[in-house]
């Protein structure tokens, strides 16, 4: 099952390469990873997701909180939550093909950040299945760079990731 | 306030930390800090004969003394030559610093000359790592690398330290923190009270318990605890081989070691049990045998410091995590107040019965309840370790190496008390049995301190004799001579239609009773078994002298029982070189 597991941790250097190391270190896989200062300077909001039975979920988030710098951590996936990843596509828009990609972007609630002759850079932010949606869609267009951000998540309501 | 510097802060915080001994090596990294520690530091360094001897001397030490092992050692191979030992105190969560030297901070990344990436290569064999910026921040850093090292599951620390950090023309004030306090670190204080109330019940129902005792036993203090609780409860006890001692040997609950060379009637009580107390033990690999058979019919208790411990290859029933001894003295409460309400836990008859399944195993197949090898015309390894204990009245600090004489020491010597049997079980290190035993050594000089190993594993570290004749550490090596690697030519006897590939020196062997005399050490011969034990008392008897004892052996012996492999379960095991269950 994929899980998006999300935490705090100390904004020290060598913090991220701890978290990294673990996954390489033990075999489990990063599908993506995203990382920020938080509006406390000293704290980072790592977000990441991977796929995994329950039982090496459970490994992967015990082994995580373990590490000295990882303050918090939550598994977004264990209750209603938001994800959002945003994407910056960088597609070939030429003769009638220039209204098609306008066309599939505005269906997808998308915004065309960027226009150049040749070209169109798009911007579209939301699940990732949407992005990859959007991908798929893409398909008689020539897609000239893709550029993820990688899951980031929020619970949903009341409940919150803080000390 | 007092003004230091860098490298001053280093001595006097490991002062102030109450560092008995600080093993290492200098290099010019390090060099500020070893000024610092000549000028002013009352706290003795050992300077050893290569880095990786130096870890293994702060483990022997923390493993004798539950105190954390410091080592100091300089940037690049200074760094690198100290990982093995890191990696075996990491292996089996012994707490130990490491303060290695850095190059300067303007140089680093630079591919500066002896600079290597310390924090990156210890990564994951450290529980935590620090690399220091600013001279301000050294005493508090060591303060919380001391803290983390010997709190929680203990583990080695590495402090890297940037030769500018320590430069003695730059003064600070100094201050050493009573306490630390991290808001992402806290360890578990204490277990649940409901999950320890459901496992004394559960052990209060059982009719074939085991109780199986791990390293973290011995870590965490709590033999006593777990010798009260066994005996209250009349349950066997079996430890692991990083537990030995955690339950006292010649108590008759004991059925010895477990696991691949473990006892037959521990390995046969384990298969057939129907609840097992696991403490501070993490069913590794070597014991579970194929984890799918593992013990069929057994619901599990797992107690551990470490949550990530338990359910990592076999599911337990009732885990708790905590402290063994807080968790154990709950326990040994819930216990009480369970059997005064009801007198008639647990099943005496059941339990008289399950005794008298497992005597008739220690019977049959028992290392101490018999002899299990066949005498030929050579002293038996198994033979030399019986004379070390008789001849130690059970009462020594034992190391050793990796090999058949760590697992005939670990069947052989009945160790009754917590660290006194002192090895590398989680990494298997060869090299490992001659640095700890000068640890311990100068941990307990009046003490026996024997080092049992093989002449595949002395010649890993067998440089430290001459640091044994400068710090005048009079340890006693048992050298199990059998001319071979012998491990690796057990498994190529078994495996391998007795292809010996690289698992004999051929003539090469140095004659060690001249070896150790170049170093102005006492080296003995034993080739007779009439001469075994008049030989051993003798070195024994030479309280000041270092002594090597090197005993011919049987060379074609192998270490039994042995678990079959793949596919085995517990109860499968060769219990000699044509029997198995
Ligand atoms: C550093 C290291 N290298 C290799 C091994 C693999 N190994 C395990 S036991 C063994 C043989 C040990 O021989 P010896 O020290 O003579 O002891 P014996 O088995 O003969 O008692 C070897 C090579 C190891 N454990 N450690």
């Amino acid at each position: 099952m994929r899980r998006i597991i999300s935490m705090l941790m100390e904004n020290e250097p060598g913090a991220l390469s701890r978290v990294v190391g673990l996954f390489s270190q033990r075999g489990y896989n990063i599908e993506t990873l995203n990382v920020a200062a938080t509006d406390d300077p000293t704290l980072s909001r790592l977000t990441l997701t991977t796929v995994g039975d329950d039982k090496q979920i459970e490994q992967i988030t015990k082994h995580l909180n373990k590490l000295v710098d990882v303050v918090k951590l939550v598994d977004l996936t264990e209750g209603a939550h938001i994800e959002r990843d945003l994407m910056l596509i960088k597609v070939r828009a030429q003769g009638a093909l220039r209204d098609e990609v306008k066309r599939t972007t505005d269906i997808f609630r998308g915004q065309i950040v960027d226009v150049g002759p040749n070209v169109y850079t798009i911007q579209l932010t939301g699940t990732s299945d949407k992005l990859d949606s959007f991908v798929a869609a893409m398909s008689e267009v020539d897609i000239l760079e893709v550029v993820r951000s990688g899951v980031a998540g929020i619970s949903r309501g009341e409940k919150i990731l803080s000390l | 306030m007092e003004l230091l510097s860098g490298g001053e802060m280093i001595a006097r915080a490991l002062e102030d930390e109450g560092v008995e001994y600080i093993f290492g090596y200098p290099g010019g990294a390090v060099l500020h800090i070893y000024d610092a520690l000549f000028k002013d530091c009352k706290v003795p360094h050992v300077l050893v004969r290569h880095e990786q001897a130096a870890t293994h001397a702060a483990d022997g030490y923390a493993r004798a003394t539950g105190k954390p092992g410091v080592v100091l050692v300089t940037s690049g191979p200074g760094a690198t030559n100290a990982i093995t030992g890191i990696a075996t105190a990491y292996m089996d969560s012994i707490p130990m610093v490491v303060l290695s030297g850095q190059v300067q901070s303007h140089l680093i990344g630079e591919d500066a000359f002896q600079e290597t990436d310390m924090v990156g290569i210890s990564r994951p064999i450290v529980k935590h790592s620090f690399m220091v910026k600013r001279a301000q921040d050294i005493p508090s850093t060591i303060k919380k690398a001391f803290y983390i090292a010997s709190t929680g599951r203990p583990g080695p620390v590495v402090i890297d330290i940037p030769k500018d950090v320590t430069r003695p023309d730059e003064v600070f004030e100094y201050h050493y923190p009573q306490s630390v306090k991290m808001r992402s670190y806290s360890p578990a204080q204490r277990g649940h009270t409901g999950q320890i109330k459901k496992a004394a019940r559960l052990l209060l129902s059982a009719r074939r318990p085991v109780i199986y005792a791990g390293g973290g036993v011995v870590q965490g203090d709590g033999s006593e605890l777990l010798t009260r609780l066994a005996r209250e409860l009349d349950f066997p006890v079996t430890n692991t081989l990083m537990g030995l001692g955690a339950y006292p040997a010649t108590d008759r609950r004991f059925l010895g070691m477990l696991g691949m060379h473990g006892f037959y009637e521990a390995n046969m009580a384990m298969h057939h049990s129907d609840v097992i107390l696991a403490v501070g033990a993490r069913f590794d690999d070597r014991v579970t045998n194929t984890v799918s058979k593992f013990c069929p019919s057994a619901k599990i208790i797992h107690i551990d410091v470490d949550p990530a411990s338990i359910s990592k290859t076999v599911a337990a029933d009732i885990p708790i995590v905590g402290p063994v001894c807080a968790v154990l003295e709950e326990m040994l409460n819930q216990l009480q107040q369970l059997r005064e309400r009801d007198s008639s836990l647990p099943d005496e008859a059941a339990l008289q019965r399950w005794w008298k399944q497992i005597d008739e195993w220690r019977a049959q197949h028992g290392l101490w309840t018999g002899t299990r090898y066949t005498q030929g015309e050579h002293i038996m390894p198994q033979q030399v370790i019986e004379s070390l204990y008789r001849v130690t009245g059970g009462d020594a600090y034992v190391t050793s190496d990796v090999g058949q004489h760590q697992m005939f020491a670990a069947q052989y010597y009945r160790f009754d008390k917590p660290r006194r049997w002192i090895n590398s079980g989680g990494l298997g290190t060869m090299g490992f049995g001659l640095p700890a035993a000068m640890g311990v050594k100068l941990a307990f000089p009046d003490m026996d301190v024997a080092c049992v190993t093989g002449e595949g594993s002395i010649q890993m570290n067998i440089q430290e004799l001459s640091t044994c004749t400068q710090y005048n550490t009079p340890v006693k090596i048992i050298n199990l001579r059998n001319n071979y690697l012998g491990m690796v030519k057990q498994w190529q006897d078994m495996q391998y239609e007795g292809r010996y590939a690289m698992s004999t020196y051929e003539d090469s062997l140095p004659d060690f009773v001249k070896l150790v005399e170049a170093y102005g050490h006492v080296g003995m011969q034993v080739r007779k078994l009439e001469e075994l034990d008049a030989t051993m008392e003798r070195a024994f008897a030479m309280k000041d002298k270092l002594v090597f004892l090197d005993i011919f052996v049987d060379p074609m012996e192998h270490v039994y029982p042995m678990h079959v492999a793949p596919n085995g379960s517990m109860k499968d095991m060769w219990l000699s070189k044509n029997e198995r269950t």
